[in-house]
């Protein structure tokens, strides 16, 4: 699914990635860990495409294509989805206009027609029940007023209208209280499938007991030093992140 | 330069869709102004004795005035004497016969604009008869009317059917002696709508120039008068929003509306003329004097309107509040491109008691243009308890583009309340790539963002039309990407 080797890449000429290596099988959950200023949210821009990052090493593949040279909507409308880290607000669009114009970037790439406007109901609803969300919801601006719960759990629904071949989650634990934490684990828990990919990034452990990984890798000073099981994230929880600077895979300077 | 604001540039780097020529025969003046120009219109138009010495009172007084320059907006000085004054095109005998033989893009533009089949083959200048039956079409709907009274005509035949409700109100909320313009079109107008809905009735539907008959042809000095006698409602809609066919160079309008008691009378505009290319070359002078008298007790009057088009716009839709109890409405989107140039805000003056007044205005510019606010709030000294709120929002595509605001407010009057609030802001790269990482591309994207930022107002325009206004604000900024 994806391919990531030896990636670097620099923000205003500071280098921040400096030489990943990852490989994310259809159907697994990775959880990307580290404390602040890693560059994790660095490697989600990156993948997404975002302007200002410059990759200056290095190659990412995505279903055997070059993932770098495609503009953003290019990679959104094959299957990469970001759940951003803070969900922008954009004032006077309602939230089930850009839910609709997103699924049908999506499906006209696929080459299928413009959703039904009662097809495209059903499934919102449908999906709603899964992150617990209210349908008024729908119709309010995009994150305008919501709370730091609800734009994570939006970030969630559109996740599961847009059904994403890989789908990258930056922090989406963040700023969540326990409930908040549980609806929106057993809402990613809901959209594990076989031929869907998640990386999770976070800086805590606790997600990881509601969303259970298949692989744990921790990212220290733009690499990854440490990769393991989910064994590896209850390690963390107890030392912290400080052991890892002395740790063999942690050649940092 | 970032990759995100090139993109944005080419995307601000629209061409204009529809700057087609449709070759038509008219008859006109030879340029040039003078009093005997004017009698000769009126002559044309077979006017009666009161309207032609209103025109050339309106003539005498032009003469000694001068062009304004007080707006934000350049341009080189008009030559008046080099403009023809009356064009009016022959029988259509040679253009297109049928849709068939109208340019493909062409209709694709309209068809992305959503206008109607009928409306797109008279736009591209097919001979009407040809495509559908305009007759049958347009007698339905005015027989409908006449049941109900309501006067919807060109302003050259109430002259003609109904000169004692012309006399008495033209010229009564904007006089001739106005300013530049109004006094310019004053003496030489060519024609327009007169609309008079009568006590206690409520107009049963948009009157709107796509169904008025004649509305071909509606020329540079356009003049409009519409009147909402006691108890009665109207909403009109000015304009297509598809492009028109108008090679010259000024355009000087006149709208005159009055409300009496408890009347009401919504008015909105979509303005989607040739804007000059992107040096600022050719375009229309949009130079328009829009007013509305409240004049009865509880009367209200909104204006709403997307300017999208024309090289320079200087127009500022008014209404002064003379009744008690009376409410003023503006909402506004004015989108500039390129080398556009646009000062457009609106006026509400509180004379009654207990009136109030709305302004919502957004600004939108790109490329090399120039957008300003203008607006004046004035309370009189026996406007007690008079309300104003103000919000004036501009939105920044690039840095080379620039938006001003001018709120004028001046209160004689201690127990007035009057808000004013702005905002500037860029479009920000972090919405951009939130929608792309939906996978919409930068113009859909664009459009978006743009459509919600104009919310407010769209929210304000009848069904039909908050559609094709959307539609125009993505093709007016959009660019040659994809
Ligand atoms: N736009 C930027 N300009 C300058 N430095 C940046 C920018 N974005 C991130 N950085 C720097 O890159 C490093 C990694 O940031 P980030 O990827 O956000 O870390 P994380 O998500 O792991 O907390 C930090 O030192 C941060 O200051
Ligand atoms: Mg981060």
């Amino acid at each position: 699914m994806l391919e990531i080797k030896n990636l670097h890449a620099s923000v205003d000429g500071k280098e921040i990635l400096r030489g990943i290596n990852m490989t994310v099988n259809p159907g697994e959950v990775h959880a990307i860990m580290g404390p602040n200023g890693a560059g994790k949210s660095t490697l989600s821009n990156v993948l997404a495409g975002r302007d200002g990052y410059e990759v200056t090493q290095g190659e990412v593949i995505y279903k055997g294509q070059n993932l770098l040279e495609l503009e953003p909507e290019e990679r959104a409308q094959r299957g990469v989805f970001l759940a951003f880290q803070y969900p922008v607000e954009i004032p006077g669009v309602s939230n089930i206009y850009l839910l609709k114009a997103a699924l049908n970037a999506v499906r006209k790439y696929q080459g299928l027609e413009e959703v039904d406007a009662i097809d495209f109901l059903t499934l919102v609803r449908d999906r709603m029940k899964l992150v617990k969300m209210d349908e008024q919801f729908l119709h309010r601006n995009v994150n305008e007023g919501f709370s730091g719960g609800e734009k994570k759990r939006n970030e969630i629904l559109q996740m599961a209208v847009l059904e994403p071949a890989l789908a990258i989650l930056d922090e989406t634990d963040s700023g969540l209280d326990i409930d908040a934490l549980k609806t929106v684990a057993e809402g990613v828990n809901a959209l594990r499938a076989e031929d869907r990919s998640i990386v999770m990034i976070t800086h805590y452990q606790r997600l990881l007991d509601h969303i259970v990984p298949d692989f744990v890798h921790v990212l220290s000073e733009g690499k990854i030093v440490k990769s393991g099981d989910k064994e590896l994230a209850k390690e963390l929880e107890k030392s912290g992140y400080s052991w890892i600077h002395d740790a063999p895979e942690g050649q940092t300077a | 330069m970032t990759d995100q604001s090139q993109q944005l540039e080419s995307i601000t780097q629209k061409e204009y869709k529809a700057g087609f020529v449709t070759d038509i025969e008219v008859d006109s003046l030879p340029p040039g102004l003078s009093e005997d120009v004017v009698r000769q219109i009126s002559m044309i138009k077979n006017e009666p004795e009161w309207m032609l010495e209103w025109r050339l009172k309106a003539y005498r007084h032009w003469l000694t005035m001068d062009t304004p320059e007080w707006a934000h907006v350049h341009y080189p000085e008009i030559d008046y004497q080099e403009v023809s004054y009356y064009s009016a095109p022959k029988k259509k005998t040679d253009g297109p016969k049928s849709l068939d033989e109208v340019d493909p893009e062409l209709l694709k533009t309209y068809e992305k604009l959503g206008v109607p089949l009928d409306e797109r083959a008279r736009l591209a200048g097919v001979a009407v008869d040809a495509v559908f039956d305009s007759v049958s079409v347009s007698n339905t709907f005015k027989d409908k009317l006449a049941e109900e009274g309501i006067l919807f005509m060109p302003i050259s035949e109430a002259i003609q059917e109904h000169p004692e409700l012309v006399k008495k109100y033209i010229g009564s909320v904007v006089p001739h002696k106005d300013n530049f313009y109004a006094a310019l079109n004053s003496a030489v107008f060519t024609d327009g709508s007169f609309v008079y809905i009568p006590k206690g009735v409520r107009c049963p539907m948009e009157l709107s120039t796509y169904f008025r008959i004649n509305a071909a042809n509606t020329g540079q000095f356009e003049r409009t008068l519409i009147i909402a006698d006691d108890d009665a409602y109207v909403s009109y809609l000015e304009g297509c929003t598809a492009p028109m066919r108008d090679e010259n160079q000024l355009h000087a309008a006149v709208v005159e509306l009055v409300a009496m008691d408890r009347a009401e009378i919504k008015y909105s505009t979509v303005q989607n003329w040739y804007p000059g290319d992107e040096n600022g070359k050719g375009g229309i002078y949009n130079f328009v004097t829009k007013r509305a008298a409240c004049r009865g007790e509880s009367s209200k009057v909104s204006w709403t309107q997307v300017e999208t088009g024309s090289a320079i716009t200087w127009k500022y839709p008014s209404v002064v509040l003379q009744g008690d109890n009376s409410i003023g409405e503006f909402y506004s989107v004015a989108v500039t491109n390129n080398m556009q140039q646009a000062d457009t805000g609106t006026k509400m003056i509180h004379l009654g008691k207990n009136t109030s007044s709305t302004i919502i205005s957004k600004g939108i510019s790109a490329g090399r243009s120039q957008n300003a606010y203008r607006g004046l709030v004035r309370v009189g000294p026996n406007a007690d308890n008079a309300r104003n709120y103000t919000e004036c929002d501009s939105l920044l595509m690039g840095d080379t583009c620039g938006a001003h605001t001018f709120p004028y407010i001046e209160v004689k009057n201690p127990t007035a309340k009057v808000e004013h609030e702005a905002s500037t802001s860029k479009i920000s790269e972090d919405q951009l790539f939130y929608c792309k990482q939906r996978g919409l591309d930068t113009e859909d994207a664009v459009s978006m963002i743009v459509n919600g930022f104009c919310k407010q107002v769209i929210r304000e325009l009848p069904m039909e039309f908050a559609v094709e206004a959307q539609n125009l604000l993505g093709l007016s900024l959009e660019g040659s990407v994809g």
